[in-house]
């Protein structure tokens, strides 16, 4: 029987148990809580019928409860009229019930006379003049009458009947018929008679005039069963007296079979019951592991016995835990069909696998991926049935879902037929997102572009929809089965359809974890975020090296962030291993655990790796819940207490924001982080050595590739012929001139001077918000960043600038201090990276440069007496911003003559208009180099008179 | 294990380190009829004595291993097993603000549950249950210690020295505090 139904049966005879009882008690004190309360029940069977699509029952069970409602209401009294009339209202719910239950359909049947009888008496609230006696008072007329009305037409016929079974009801005869019969049935003669009339049944007329016959209601109750045809009908046709009690005796029965097979049980003891069952586990598992280490014992029978019991014990418990799947698909017809309709497609849903079973909270947590992920194949994937005809493709599209068990994984797949993934739109979407940049892109094969539909903010369709599109899909998707240790694959043949296969494990009480230790504590990671274990040995291929104090470790081509647990935790002393006491510079050994969480991935040194164990999460405490570093805590086999490690926690601890938080998060974190990093247009070229290197776009004058035959000695230095000028050629420390062919190089002009940078390879230009993380001390860099997903050397430009120009440097100097003349430029910019970048080039331009890190330390400087001749202010700082920084200066009058440039990388014209109103001369788009300088020119030069007016 | 505490001793008690502290209080009711006394299990902290309705007592623990939590507050000592549950272990010393014990000296734990989780109070010694009388109660004098206002509920004037009651509630109520803090 389908999983819903049965339930349903389940609840609504114990809701109808309850009404009985309720009801009668309602009879002798009708209370407003007890009405509520019957109310509410009534109320829940009518909602559920609607849900299951059961007409018949819903249609009687909502008159039920108008009437009800009326009572509750206070528009009717409660009489024993009324209560029976209820009653019987349930005993014909009832009876259908077990029709459904045993045909799991509603039996054929017209409840129309009970249903006006029920409107009847609850269209008399809405009537109060209409004495209720009146009714009661007319009844031979009124029966007489609707006999022959019924028999010309049925519908019409209901209202009078229906009066009339009223008086029927309140006539002596049928008020003794209980007597003779089982109570239970009093309620099922008189709508059988009802029902068999309005159905124009000829032989019931006649019967119910003659309504004291107790066995009217006998006969009478065959057509309400169900229409002649039935055997059942035939069945009680036959009989005399019995046959009104044979359907209510083998009702009984089945009442109590759907009931008795199944029982509901709090989620809680189920829980509860789990846990037990885990820890029965875990001590099962010590004393196997004691019983190992003796050799022969008296007690390896029995506990192998008892090994064998707890395993029996934690598979049924389990199950009891588990749901098929089918649950979580029971909504996705209805969606296909309303998809399919609003997108004019014909779409047909496949299911295979339902009956797989699966963790209730597991399914709980799937649901909704999964439901995405259809509508996602119904949007995006099926074609309009005009599309599929042209490409030859049956009109109906099909979307086919797939669950079954795989070793201890249950694998879902979600295919559908339709048009499949373009790759090229999402290579052409992926740059245009800057996820990857042109030169990544034309490496990567096709199944790696597909992936791209996992990051946030990706959606292939071309128009936000209403139904998806909006680009917060596959990422949140992969997002969510992630979370709960899944993984989710993705094949798709263009033209042909997409497959998703998502593999999510069993249950998520017992996970697999890796046990691992840290000064002399141990901790478990879960297993499913491990990608893989490296021991770092020094002086081997795998050594943890070290820039600035931070660990890195190079694997396979990549640059692995690291994270030291034992600092992470603030863990000291407690080492048991001599190699790795010495926690500090020096260590290059480790154990890493290469750990991903969404699509970051980084390294956790540890001091040693023990073996995997399945464990059983239970939450931490309530007072250590803010930590974030641990997940749960659990009980080894051993039975020590050891923390689970949460690899999302570890990685946002270390300072990488992830894509796990959602969309909206990383949007906030980038709001965030928009006051103090814009985005800038970086050059990323590879020279000198592995790792990326990259330098400000807007500091390349050009990209030029030199035959090396051109290049040629002078003075000691590699120079070539360029725009008619000797260009001196740079190049980095490590980094060679190739031997034939062309050799890329970066020019760098200043106005007539040009200098070249030599490096191996050009590689892209990238924007992006540019983080340094790591400052360097090493001459030439200003430092590191994470650029295209990849640690980049940003590159020093101003230093390569001077050694290129070290052996004319001073004689040109004396022309550059003509143009800056010595002026005093106060650079105020939060950023060490500007400020590195800015400082020497203006201090190259001949200006006398100072730098502030905030808006207040300039102002500080300004309080300590220092003067400038122009200040150059970022906009976007922390703390007090450029405008009010301009504001600030100008009230205070000490430099409220000093001319001030805003530097922005937001240079629109309400911009530049916020910041003339500020104070501000002139406004310079960030790295605009050249600009920059005229202004600071203009600026001194024009400065002194009109706009010293101005201000 | 030396009993410290001056109170009359009971011939039990000595083995509360094993026993339930429920059956110990009944006992102790047993031994005593005196109306509406309450059960207290008694403590010694730093030569203090305290004690803890016995109602609110799940176990009494010698010294076991206890594992680490790293960046929880210094007064949490760590989580331990009790028969498959996970305990949090709270240093009453520290979160009293008194100096930690010296490491050499066994110390035991009183097992208390609050909102379903297992908390393990580390005291220095336990003492016996003993029934006490509400006319011996009354407040916090104004005058003490802010730490041990904060959580004592009172004290109890026992014949030879003062019994602390300690607000078990208040200690393990982190939110409030950290916000105070």
């Amino acid at each position: 029987m389908d999983d819903l139904l049965g339930e349903f049966l389940t609840e609504t005879n114990e809701g109808l148990q309850v009404l009985d009882t309720e009801l009668v008690k309602l009879e002798q004190d009708p209370s407003p809580g007890l009405l509520d309360n019957i109310f509410r029940v009534m109320h829940t069977i009518k909602g559920t019928c609607g849900f299951l699509g059961l007409p018949r029952l819903e249609a009687v069970a909502h008159s039920g409860e108008t009437v009800l409602g009326k009572i509750r209401d206070g528009d009717l009294v409660v009489t024993a009229t009324r209560v029976s009339l209820i009653l019987e209202c349930l005993d014909r719910i009832r009876e259908i019930l077990s029709a459904l239950e045993e045909n799991e359909a509603e039996p054929e049947g017209d409840d129309s006379a009970l249903i006006a009888k029920l409107d009847a008496v609850s269209e008399m609230a809405d009537y109060p003049d209409a004495p209720v006696p009146d009714d009661a008072v007319a009844p031979d007329p009124q029966a007489t009458d609707a006999a022959p009305a019924a028999d010309a037409e049925p519908e019409p016929a209901a209202e009078p009947v229906d009066e009339l079974e009223e008086i029927f009801r309140n006539a002596p005869g049928p008020e003794d018929l209980p007597d003779s019969a089982k109570p239970k049935d009093a309620g099922a003669p008189a709508p059988a008679a009802d029902a068999g009339k309005a159905a124009a049944s000829e032989p019931a007329a006649p019967e119910l005039e003659s309504a004291p016959a107790p066995n009217a209601g006998a006969k009478a109750d065959p057509p309400a069963e169900s229409k002649p045809a039935d055997a059942k009908a035939a069945d009680a046709k036959a009989g005399d007296g019995k046959a009104a009690g044979k359907p209510a005796e083998r009702e009984a029965p089945r009442e109590s079979q759907v009931a008795s097979q199944s029982i509901r049980v709090s989620v809680d003891l189920l829980e509860n019951l789990m846990t037990t069952v885990s820890e029965l586990v875990l001590n099962r598992n010590q004393l196997l592991q004691i019983l190992r280490s003796q050799q022969e014992s008296e007690f390896s029978a029995p506990l192998q016995r008892l090994n064998h019991v707890v395993s029996e014990l934690q598979e049924g418990v389990m199950k009891t835990r588990m749901q098929p799947i089918g649950n979580a698909w029971s909504k996705l017809p209805r969606i296909v069909r309303d998809l399919s309709q609003e997108l004019d497609k014909k779409i047909e849903l496949k299911m295979k696998g339902e009956e797989t079973e699966l963790d209730r909270q597991v399914l709980e947590l799937i649901k909704d991926p999964l439901t995405h992920m259809v509508r996602n194949s119904a949007d995006h994937g099926i074609e309009t049935t005009a599309d599929r005809a042209k490409s030859g493709k049956s009109e109906i599209g099909t979307i086919a879902l797939n669950a079954y068990h795989e070793g201890g994984h249950i694998i879902i797949e979600i295919g559908d037929d339709g048009r499949g993934l373009n790759v090229e739109k999402i290579k052409q979407k992926a740059l245009k997102n800057q996820i990857t940049t042109e030169a990544e892109v034309n490496q990567l094969t096709e199944q790696q572009v597909q992936q791209f539909i996992f990051k946030a903010g990706f959606s292939t369709a071309d128009a936000v929809t209403a139904v998806s599109g909006r680009g917060v899909g596959m990422d949140v998707v992969r997002t969510n089965i992630e979370k709960i240790g899944g993984t989710i694959e993705l094949s798709s043949k263009e033209g042909l359809g997409s497959k998703f296969t998502v593999k999510i494990p069993l249950t998520l009480a017992i996970v697999s974890a890796l046990i691992v230790e840290c000064a002399g504590e141990r901790f478990a990671i879960p297993q499913l975020a491990v990608l893989e274990l490296v021991r770092a040995k020094g002086g081997s291929e795998n050594q943890i090296e070290r820039i600035k104090e931070t660990p890195v470790l190079r694997l396979r081509d990549r640059l692995l962030p690291l994270v030291n647990l034992r600092e992470l935790l603030k863990l000291q002393g407690h080492g048991n291993n001599a190699g790795t006491d010495e926690a500090g510079e020096g260590d290059t050994d480790g154990f890493i655990v290469v750990a991903q969480v969404g699509t970051y991935s980084f390294g956790i040194i540890v001091d040693r790796v023990f073996d995997t164990e399945e464990i059983v999460v239970k939450p931490v405490a309530r007072i250590l819940r803010d930590i974030p570093l641990f997940s749960g805590n659990t009980i080894l086999g051993d039975g020590r207490v050891v923390m689970i490690l949460d690899p999302n926690g570890i990685a946002s601890a270390s300072g990488e924001l992830t894509l796990v938080e959602g969309e909206d998060t990383l949007e906030d974190a980038r709001k965030q982080r928009g006051d103090t990093e814009e985005e800038v247009s970086m050059l990323v070229f590879n020279a000198a050595g592995k790792s990326p290197k990259a330098v400000p776009l807007a500091l390349v004058a050009r990209l030029e590739e030199i035959p090396v035959d051109t290049i040629e000695d002078s003075n000691g230095q590699r120079v070539v012929q360029y725009r008619g000028q000797l260009m001196p050629l740079i190049t980095m420390p490590g980094g060679e001139i190739a031997d034939s062919g062309n050799q890329p190089v970066l020019v760098f002009t200043d106005r007539d001077r040009s200098m070249g940078l030599v490096v191996d390879e050009i590689v892209d230009i990238v924007e992006e918000r540019m983080n340094i993380e790591l400052h360097g001390d090493r001459p030439g860099y200003l430092g590191s960043a994470v650029i295209a997903g990849k640690a980049t050397d940003i590159i020093d430009a101003g230093y390569y600038l001077t050694q290129a120009f070290s052996d004319w440097f001073e004689a040109e100097g004396v022309r550059d201090a003509g143009e800056g003349d010595g002026k005093r430029v106060l650079l105020v910019d939060d950023s060490p990276f500007f400020r590195n970048l800015l400082a020497p080039l203006l201090d190259i331009a001949g200006y006398d440069v100072t730098t502030a890190e905030s808006a207040d330390a300039a102002l500080e400087l300004c309080n300590s007496g220092h003067e400038f001749d122009v200040i150059v202010s970022d906009i976007e700082m922390p703390g007090m911003n450029g405008y009010e920084f301009a504001a600030a200066l100008r009230e205070q009058g000490k430099w409220a003559d000093t001319p001030l440039v805003a530097l922005s990388s937001h240079a629109t014209p309400s911009d530049l208009e916020r910041g003339r109103r500020a104070g501000f001369r002139d406004y310079v788009a960030k790295f605009d180099r050249e600009t920059l300088l005229d202004s600071l020119n203009q600026t001194l030069a024009h400065g002194e008179e009109p706009l010293r007016g101005a201000a | 294990m030396a009993n410290k505490t001056n109170a009359k001793a009971r011939t039990k008690g000595k083995d509360t380190a094993k026993a339930d502290g429920k059956a110990d209080g009944q006992n102790g009711k047993a031994a005593r009829p005196s109306g509406d006394a309450t059960d207290y299990v008694t403590f010694v902290i730093a030569g203090q004595l305290f004690g803890i309705p016995v109602l609110k007592v799940q176990d009494v623990l010698a010294a076991c291993e206890v594992t680490r939590i790293p960046l929880a507050p210094p007064e949490i000592a760590g989580a331990l097993n009790l028969r498959g549950r996970i305990v949090t272990a709270l240093d009453v010393r520290l979160r009293l603000g008194l100096p930690q014990a010296n490491g050499a000296a066994e110390r035991m734990s009183i097992v208390v549950e609050q909102s379903g989780e297992l908390y393990s109070l580390m005291v220095d010694e336990v003492g016996e249950v003993l029934s006490l009388d509400p006319k011996g109660f009354q407040r916090n004098p104004p005058t003490l210690d802010a730490r041990f206002r904060e959580y004592s509920n009172g004290i109890f004037r026992l014949k030879e020295r003062l019994l602390v009651v300690l607000d078990v509630d208040g200690l393990l109520d982190y939110e409030g505090t950290s916000k105070a803090a």
